[in-house]
């Protein structure tokens, strides 16, 4: 039993491949919101990290440009380890989930902050000249001329990790975060039958995965290329 | 214990990590370049097994990948009156090679459609064969503009390499958790492995740079 | 005349619904130097490209030294060529290109000798002597372990030149050789393609805006307009009587 949903192994491969679909699904759910848990957290890591690379002052950018690379050169599978245990080391007791969440935001914050920063650095440098010629601060200058231009750049990378983010829900398992592949394992281990279960994960991951990059296409195609519109 | 004590079981858990980045990069650059070109050949059943692998490598989880070669393939092979239970170090290299291959085979055939169309006309016209003019004039080409990718891809197989400790291969992440579970010491274990991989990977980024020179020294002659 | 080495029989050439070649009817004898001129969109150099088998007929027939080039003998009927007959054809082609086209990651040497020694079978030592030869005779014998990157554009194009001719082909074909060059580095490629034109036996077919020299090298100049030949001559005949009301417009405006 699992969510309080049992299985049919009594009536063949189909039976259980349908019976077991309900509980893949409430694992498929998790999933989703790991994954949203941790690009919300990427997100606004990344941003932090993107500002202090790029802060005039080396002793912040130099640090931070390091700690950003070691982010995302250490794996996710360690990352998430030193989280849950040391956080509760240190008397800091997180939900397995939120660890999760945070693990997931630390390694992807890395990406997000490049994505950021590339986004930005398309701007042509003319739009920069311009809103300076008209005497615009540089704050109302970023986020109104120099952020609706980046948005349209950034929005298809941001949409592809997210997918990527989707792909690394999995390791969460480890922290017994009940997301699919878990689900399925368990399955397995209780029923001794792995095909069916790992399989359907399988497919809904390439359904899931289908789905998600249809939507950002979609997002990014709906995009005015010029950037988003200011009324 | 001391963490000093920690080194040496870590060190040979790290030679495992190394032994297995090397040998699942290699057979995914294989793979990369088989699926890459695949895709882009005019045979059809060729063009079918390369779309349907990079599809279902790039599109499910390396996790599950691992897991359903570890656990459902034997299984399966059982089935069909096939012997196909795969230790964890073989599991570990055929998933992590799969893996990264579906998403270098992209790579691969991003770089040699970029060659420009005029290269395949040159080559036409002093009647290479299609293969000849793959390997001696697109290729060439092609490989420079791989290179950079392929570096990040290399990285991220690294870090990768990491999950095969969940299916006991006795891998550096594999070690750590063993200390931990007897030291309970997990700050200590823990940075130190964190910082035994981010080596790693610079040295793997270092390397790669290498390498990249080395294919690109053609376009630097003479300056 | 003679045999011709190359006929156009009827031939159509279509993009999508864009008719580029409207049947046409084309001959050239062997060792002839035929100079085709005419404005952008009249198929000239798509006449280059059908013949080297870089763009497909969509009707007609085109023969190449007595054998058909889109088509190919089988079973007694003709049925559109399959690549083992393309490539034997190609053997008697050779083309220089308006970009020249060199193997960026090659040395001029490599350029050269590559082609002769993986398609023509030619030993290593057989191969680096043919392209030595040939690069001696373009005029850039010390250029010859230079990249093209490091090369002139004149410089490339003789390097194309000697490329193609290192194939031995029959024919030549030469789409627009200078339009991509600066004009100082003109002079160098026709130079060589006049000696070509003086000292050799190859039928060359040449598409050009350098008016002069087509007058100076041809035996003979054809006049392509929306992708039919309007008007054909001798260079003297053609450039100051010419025939056609199409003809006197375009050479007012080129010339």
């Amino acid at each position: 039993m699992l969510f309080g949903l049992s299985w049919d192994t009594d009536h063949g491969e189909l039976a259980f491949a349908i019976s077991i679909l309900p509980i893949l699904l409430r694992g498929l759910l998790v999933t989703l919101e790991a994954s949203i848990a941790g690009f919300a957290v990427a997100l606004v890591l990344g941003l932090i990290f993107a500002i202090l690379k790029s802060a005039r002052s080396r002793w912040i950018s130099w640090p931070a440009i390091a700690i950003a690379e070691f982010c995302r050169d250490t794996p996710l599978l360690v990352q998430l380890f030193f989280l849950y245990y040391v956080l509760a080391d240190i008397g800091i007791i997180l939900p397995a989930f939120l660890t999760g969440a945070l693990a997931l935001g630390v390694q992807y914050s890395a990406y997000m902050a490049e994505v950021y920063r590339a986004g930005i650095e398309a701007v042509p440098k003319g739009q920069r000249e311009a809103a300076h010629a008209l005497d615009l601060t540089n704050a109302r200058t970023f986020t109104h001329v120099i952020l609706p231009q980046a948005v349209p750049r950034v929005v298809p990378a941001l949409g592809n990790y997210l997918v990527s983010i989707m792909k690394d829900v999995p390791v969460l398992s480890v922290v017994t975060v009940l997301e699919m592949l878990s689900v399925a394992k368990i399955i397995g281990d209780q029923t001794f039958d792995y095909i069916v279960p790992l399989s359907m994960v399988g497919g809904l991951y390439l359904l899931l995965t289908l789905v998600a990059s249809t939507i950002v296409r979609l997002i990014d195609v709906s995009l005015p290329k010029t950037g988003l519109p200011l009324r | 214990m001391s963490w000093v004590d920690y080194l040496k079981p870590l060190s040979q858990g790290a030679w495992v990590t190394v032994q297995l980045a090397v040998f699942s990069t290699l057979l995914g650059g294989v793979l990369s370049f088989a699926a890459g070109i695949g895709k882009i050949s005019s045979n059809w059943a060729i063009r079918s097994v390369a779309i349907v692998y990079i599809e279902v490598f790039r599109g499910t989880s390396l996790l599950v990948q691992l897991f359903w070669l570890y656990f459902a393939l034997p299984i399966a092979g059982a089935a069909i009156g096939l012997d196909l239970r795969l230790p964890p170090v073989e599991a570990g290299v055929a998933a992590l090679g799969l893996n990264i291959g579906a998403y270098g085979a992209e790579v691969v055939r991003g770089a040699i459609q970029a060659v420009r169309p005029a290269q395949h006309e040159a080559a036409a016209a002093l009647n290479f064969t299609r293969r000849q003019a793959l390997w001696r004039v697109i290729l060439p080409q092609a490989i420079p503009e791989m290179m950079p990718s392929f570096g990040n891809l290399a990285v991220q197989n690294l870090k990768d390499t990491a999950l095969a400790s969940l299916i006991s291969l006795g891998d550096l992440s594999f070690r750590a958790e063993q200390i931990r579970n007897y030291t309970q010491d997990s700050t200590t274990v823990y940075t130190i492995i964190l910082f035994m991989y981010f080596g790693m990977a610079l040295v793997l980024t270092a390397l790669m740079r290498l390498l990249e020179r080395t294919v690109t020294r053609w376009q630097r002659a003479g300056s | 005349m003679t045999e011709p080495i190359i006929r156009f029989d009827k031939v159509v050439k279509r993009y999508g619904s864009l008719v580029v070649i409207n049947e046409l009817d084309f001959a050239v004898a062997p060792g002839e130097k035929v100079t085709i001129i005419g404005p952008s969109g009249s198929g000239k150099s798509t006449v280059l490209r059908i013949l080297m088998t870089l763009e497909k007929i969509q009707g007609g027939l085109i023969t190449v030294a007595g054998e058909p080039l889109w088509h190919e003998q089988k079973n007694g009927a003709l049925r559109p060529a399959g690549d083992a007959h393309l490539r034997k054809m190609r053997r008697t082609l050779g083309m220089v290109f308006q970009q020249f086209n060199l193997f960026p990651h090659m040395t001029a040497l490599r350029n050269v000798s590559e082609a002769p020694r993986q398609v023509l079978g030619l030993s290593k030592q057989d191969a680096r002597e043919r392209a030595e030869e040939l690069l001696k005779m373009v005029g850039l014998a010390d250029q010859m372990q230079k990249f093209p990157h490091q090369l002139s554009g004149g410089q490339q194009q003789r390097v194309g030149i000697a490329r193609a001719l290192a194939m031995r082909p029959r024919i030549m074909l030469f789409d627009e050789p200078t339009s991509a060059l600066d004009p100082e580095l003109v002079g160098e490629v026709l130079t060589v393609i006049r000696r070509l034109a003086e000292e050799h036996d190859l039928t060359m077919l040449l598409v050009t805006h350098e008016m002069r020299f087509a007058r100076e090298v041809s035996d003979r100049v054809c006049f392509f307009d929306r992708g039919r030949m309007c008007e054909e001559g001798k260079p003297e005949e053609l450039f100051t009587a010419p025939r056609e009301q199409r003809t006197r417009d375009f050479l007012r405006a080129v010339l």
